[in-house]
């Protein structure tokens, strides 16, 4: 089958809605929501029909890729891209989770945006980042690739920024686009120390960039080592990119802004598919990263700490959606820790169960937004799991499974994680994981109870409307749901009896160390000391949150600074407007703007010398006065001159 | 008969539009529809002829579709035309914008409708002469010639301080041009009595000759496409003229200085070249960050859009200087999509004066609501110009930022990279605070969205937008062959 259909059906969707937006605009008619809806959402479950056959082929054995070369996108010279798709077992297991979750999430969506304006809008937008984030995934070459991550940029800017008329969500827009590109640039570079290395002997005709080429040729000079070192900053710049999409130190800043977009934006685009890229990327070029250790070891310690700070922070946010964003940002920088140690398959592996649990917690998040009437503060909720069942249910679900609950999906990915550094010599990071898997664990369970459990706190017009959402909402969080419980037994380690499946599935990197009975005695103590903490975590969320809840208070009380610098993110947008934003506009306004091109050079240089042609003009002028006695003074003065010179020389 | 056109088809293509102006100065002034019309029909007339030149040129190197004829037998001076795969697009590009233009200016020029008209038709024939010229008199005749029809389109149909500004660009032209001159009566005599490029390219020149020649042709070209720091007149032109003449002059004339440094100052004099294409390089890439830096705190939208353009210009300098097949190739395939990119940029914020009367970025805010399809036009347009791949700005800068890497100007490719980040930052803040937030003002009078005119106006600019982005080999097959040869001048050399 033809790859460019998975591009091609969300396109047609994101075309039909968009022309229906514009029309519906232009002629100032209600839009035709129904059909809207079943353009949108139509097309999302016939690409993921079309994902089942093909993903049971590659479960079923199939190992070589299924390629689609529809035409020659850029050809100069020796230099040549193609318009191409390929899918292997990697990207197989992201055109799952994009159509599949995907297509939750835009059924979750016809419930959640029922009342709002520009329906039709949204889902051209939702549809078209689909399309955008399988150029990505499916991409066969970096360019292609290229493509889609600034497609996918494109889209999460246009849904963040969807409410425009509110500013502060226009400049959250903005700015995720903005912190992106800085990303970009990085991969950008990178993209052209590849053209540099391959482009002067590459044949006509050969697409130095796809990942086939890329692979071969790699590999080819890793065995000659005369790539150490390129392959290090090339890979460095690559990661640069991955910064920026995959919200890592210090490129993290835009996604907790991104909340600012409708929640089953931020459940789709800004946690189960989008802001994974960065992985995916590393995933793939993992044959890059090989052969530069020291570059791994960069990613593996951002990773870390990444998921550390980002946790630090989650524990003390106010707003339920501030709390998932931070969760996620952390949960990523799991996924780079894993990517750093060498362990490619696991990190994708928690990719995929974070899509699911995360998702999961967006969605109900939403869910209970739409309840409070928008409201958004943790503060002011309280007791819903009477009133909402199913998106109690579901939402602790997903909770248990991201504090690491077994045998709930990310108790396997998360602890193979942590057990992958420990195991590969990188116990530090190993350690740096623990410490965040704590904070996971009590900043979800705070949440959780928070929000469900205890009283109402909200206004009693608040009160009187809570209701459980539709079964278009619903739908969504109890398959997600059943998939946060079971999409994590696909990979479970050989030490529980299981096969590892998953990561043999995708057999990327050097696979997995040999495995000795002392190594197996270290792997069940590491479990037992994750599950340890994510009950350490639980309880303690219980004490303060539940048990009571002046001890929260006077805990923040006892140290007000450390309180207010995890409230405040530790200062990090103020530090860059300081240092960054600001200095540059300043120095643009009055230095570039009007001293240098106003003062300088269009005044002083251009309509200077203008003037000073001008003013020898009026000299020339005053000169030749026309009085014959003036020039016949001119004559005997220059007559003297000449005598004085002639006589005296 | 198609013999007949095809031998004389750039003659037929210039003329057309002077032609048009002939028979437009019998035309009665008072009917003003009768000059639209008239215009437009010349104009699209003009188009189609010039489609003849990409349905029948031949994907290679040298002249085609060649006229040599003698004219003024005493000085040596030829009738002297010819296009390759670099003028080709130009030209095509020329001839697509004016019927744009001319349509768009229908709802915008009321009173002394005739002078405008035949102006742009007399422009018009200019703009083609120019690119299409292979003989340096011939060549410099219209180069010249052009300056006066947007002398007076800037000073009678412009804006605000309209005369200062048209004087300004008039005579920042005419210094650079007149160095120009003496350089081609220089090389006149050199070859022996002849204007005919081909004769020049293959003169032995010492290298002393080469610098004095080089700088003088430089510097009449950098002015023009303008390079930092010659840009000061260009701000102020744009701010002041009309959107018709911003839309030219972003659109076609700004492409008559990287037009002539790939024409002339760099196959001529090679050597001085080799010698100045760091410096070149490097005021490129000053353009590039501090165009844009300057583009960021504008507070007037054609001015931002003007500093704008002298950043994307930059990018098609770099890529000159950097002179291997990708990036010379890109930097043409660039000049193309900044003429569209920038065209159509200036046209959208002619479409928004002609309803507000303002330019200021401060007396607008939230139209995404008032005019929604406006805005989404304008959001395409917008992330063209930011070269969102997929659209026809990524593929320019990308071929120019790649080539111009691989080449000894890596650093200055890294820094010139920065640009990528600038411009999503002042294309998208002014984005911000002319379309969206909610506030009140003169902008939020009822305004009436895009019209049928309007859209008919956009819509073939949007295509070429995605067109040239998808499929860029059409164009790029035309173009590579005659950058191939400028490569190898240099190489052999």
């Amino acid at each position: 089958m033809n790859l460019i259909y998975f591009i091609l059906l969300p396109l047609l969707g994101a075309i039909l809605n968009g022309s229906i937006a514009l029309i519906s605009a232009g002629r100032k008619k209600e839009e035709p929501r129904a059909l809207v809806s079943a353009i949108a959402l139509g097309v999302m479950l016939v690409a993921f029909a079309l994902a089942i056959p093909l993903a049971l082929d590659f479960f079923s054995g199939r190992t070589d890729p299924i390629l689609s070369s529809l035409f020659s996108w850029i050809t100069v010279g020796n230099f040549k891209v193609d318009f191409a798709l390929s899918l292997d077992r990697l990207s197989v297991v992201l055109l799952l989770i994009i159509t599949g979750v995907g297509s939750l999430i835009h059924l979750y969506s016809v419930g959640y945006m029922k009342g709002e304006a520009g329906y039709a809008k949204y889902f051209a937008y939702l549809n078209l980042f689909v399309a955008s984030m399988l150029v990505l995934v499916l991409g066969e070459n970096l360019l292609m690739m290229f493509l889609g991550w600034e497609g996918v940029g494109l889209c999460s800017y246009l849904l963040i920024g969807f409410w425009f008329e509110d500013e502060a969500k226009a400049k959250a827009g903005k700015k995720a686009f903005i912190v992106n590109r800085v990303g970009d640039f990085g991969f950008l570079l990178g993209i052209f120390l590849l053209i540099s290395f391959f482009l002067p002997e590459a044949k006509e005709g050969v697409s130095i960039l796809s990942f086939s080429y890329l692979k071969t040729y790699i590999h080819e000079l890793g065995h000659a080592h005369v790539i150490f070192i390129p392959a290090g900053i090339i890979g460095l710049c690559f990661f640069i990119g991955a910064m920026g999409k995959s919200a890592q130190i210090p490129l993290y800043v835009w996604l907790p802004d991104a909340m600012a977009g409708p929640t089953p934006v931020s459940a789709l685009i800004h946690a189960a598919t989008m802001v994974t890229a960065g992985v995916y990327m590393i995933a793939r070029m993992h044959f890059l990263y090989d052969l530069a250790p020291w570059v791994l070891q960069f990613i593996g310690a951002i990773g870390a700490i990444t998921a550390l700070f980002a946790a630090s922070i989650g524990l003390v946010q106010r707003d339920i959606k501030k709390v998932l964003a931070y969760s996620t940002v952390s949960q990523l920088g799991f996924m780079f820790l894993a990517m750093g140690v060498g362990a490619y398959a696991t990190g994708v592996f928690h990719l995929m169960t974070h899509a699911f649990f995360k998702a999961c917690l967006f969605l109900g998040s939403g869910s209970v937004i739409h309840a409070m009437g928008g409201e958004q503060d943790i503060r002011r909720m309280g007791g819903l799991r009477k009133s909402m069942p199913i998106t109690f249910w579901t939402f602790l679900i997903a909770t248990l499974a991201i504090a690491g609950f077994p045998p709930l999906s990310a108790f396997f990915s998360k602890d193979e994680i942590l057990w992958e550094a420990f195991h590969r010599g990188h116990s530090l990071l190993a350690g740096l994981g623990f410490l965040a898997a704590l904070m996971t664990s009590f900043y979800m369970f705070r949440l959780t109870f928070l929000t469900f459990f205890g009283d109402f706190r909200g206004t009693e017009e608040q009160k009187h409307h809570l209701h459980e959402s539709p079964w278009t909402m619903t739908l969504p969080l109890i398959v997600l749901a059943i998939l946060s419980t079971v999409g994590g037994w696909v990979g479970i380690p050989h030490l529980l009896g299981g096969h590892a499946q998953f990561q043999n599935f995708l057999g990327l990197g050097h696979g997995s160390l040999e495995v000795t009975a002392s190594d197996h005695l270290w792997e069940l103590s590491l479990m037992v000391l994750s599950v340890g903490l994510a009950l350490l975590g639980m309880l303690l969320a219980y004490v303060f949150y539940i048990k009571n809840q002046s001890y929260a208070e006077c805990l923040a009380r006892r140290f007000p600074r450390l309180y207010r610098l995890l409230l405040n993110k530790y200062y990090v947008d103020e530090i860059y407007d300081a240092l960054i934003v600001n200095p540059i506009k300043g120095i643009s306004e009055t230095f570039f703007s009007k001293t240098v091109d106003q003062k300088f050079i269009n005044q002083v240089l251009v309509e200077g010398s203008a003037k000073t042609v001008k003013n020898l003009g009026r000299v020339l002028n005053w000169l030749q006065s026309g009085q014959v006695s003036v020039y016949a003074f001119y004559f005997l003065a220059v007559i003297s001159v000449a005598v004085f010179y002639l006589v005296f020389s | 008969m198609f013999n007949w056109i095809d031998q004389n088809i750039l003659s037929l293509i210039i003329f057309t539009p002077l032609a048009g102006a002939v028979v437009g100065l019998f035309l009665p002034s008072s009917q003003r529809r009768v000059f639209e019309i008239w215009t437009l029909f010349v104009t699209l007339l003009t188009f189609v002829l010039s489609l003849h030149l990409v349905f029948y040129f031949d994907n290679g190197a040298g002249y085609q579709f060649a006229i040599f004829k003698p004219w003024i037998q005493s000085l040596g001076v030829q009738y002297a035309l010819a296009v390759d795969g670099i003028s080709l697009w130009l030209v095509v590009l020329t001839t697509f914008l004016m019927p744009i233009v001319t349509l768009f200016s229908w709802g915008a020029v009321g009173e002394r409708h005739k002078a405008y008209y035949l102006l742009l038709l007399i422009l018009h024939t200019g703009m083609l002469g120019a690119f299409m010229a292979v003989d340096a008199f011939f060549f410099y005749l219209f180069w010249e010639a052009m300056l006066i029809p947007m002398y007076f389109l800037i000073g009678i149909y412009g804006h605000g301080d309209k005369i200062k500004a048209a004087t300004k660009f008039f005579i920042y032209t005419v210094v650079g041009s007149v160095l120009m001159l003496l350089g081609m009566i220089y090389l006149y005599f050199r070859a022996g009595g002849s204007f005919l490029l081909q004769d020049w390219l293959v003169l032995d020149l010492s290298t002393s000759e080469q610098w004095w020649l080089f700088l003088a042709f430089t510097l009449s070209f950098a002015i023009k496409v303008p390079i930092f720091p010659l840009h000061t007149w260009l701000p102020e032109a744009h701010t002041q003229a009309p959107a018709a003449g911003s839309v030219i002059l972003a659109g076609v004339l700004l492409k008559m200085g990287t037009y002539g440094l790939v024409r002339f100052a760099i196959p001529l004099f090679p050597q001085a070249y080799d010698q100045a294409y760091p410096v070149i390089a490097s005021l490129a890439v000053v353009g590039i960050i501090y165009g844009s830096l300057v583009a960021m705190v504008q507070k007037d939208i054609k001015k931002l859009i003007a500093y704008s353009s002298i950043a994307h210009l930059g990018f098609v300098v770099l890529g000159l200087m950097a002179f291997n097949e990708q990036s010379m190739t890109g930097a043409v395939y660039q000049m193309l999509n900044h003429g569209v990119s920038s065209g159509a940029l200036f046209l959208l914020v002619g479409m928004l004066y002609t309803r507000t009367h303002t330019q200021a970025i401060a007396n607008y805010g939230g139209l995404a609501k008032t005019l929604p399809l406006f805005t989404f036009v304008f959001m395409v347009v917008t992330f063209s110009s930011i070269a969102l791949p997929g659209t026809n700005g990524f593929v320019g800068e990308f071929m120019i930022l790649a080539g111009t890497f691989y080449s000894d100007l890596s650093l200055w490719a890294i820094v010139a990279s920065l640009g990528v980040i600038l411009s999503a930052v002042y294309m998208l803040w002014m984005v911000e605070r002319v379309f969206f937030g909610k506030k009140a003002g003169e902008s939020l009078k009822p305004l009436k969205d895009l019209n049928l005119r309007e859209w008919l106006c956009i819509l073939p600019l949007l295509v070429m937008i995605v067109w040239m982005g998808l499929k860029p080999n059409f164009f790029l097959e035309k173009i590579e062959p005659a950058v191939k040869t400028l490569v190898e001048i240099k190489s052999a050399f």
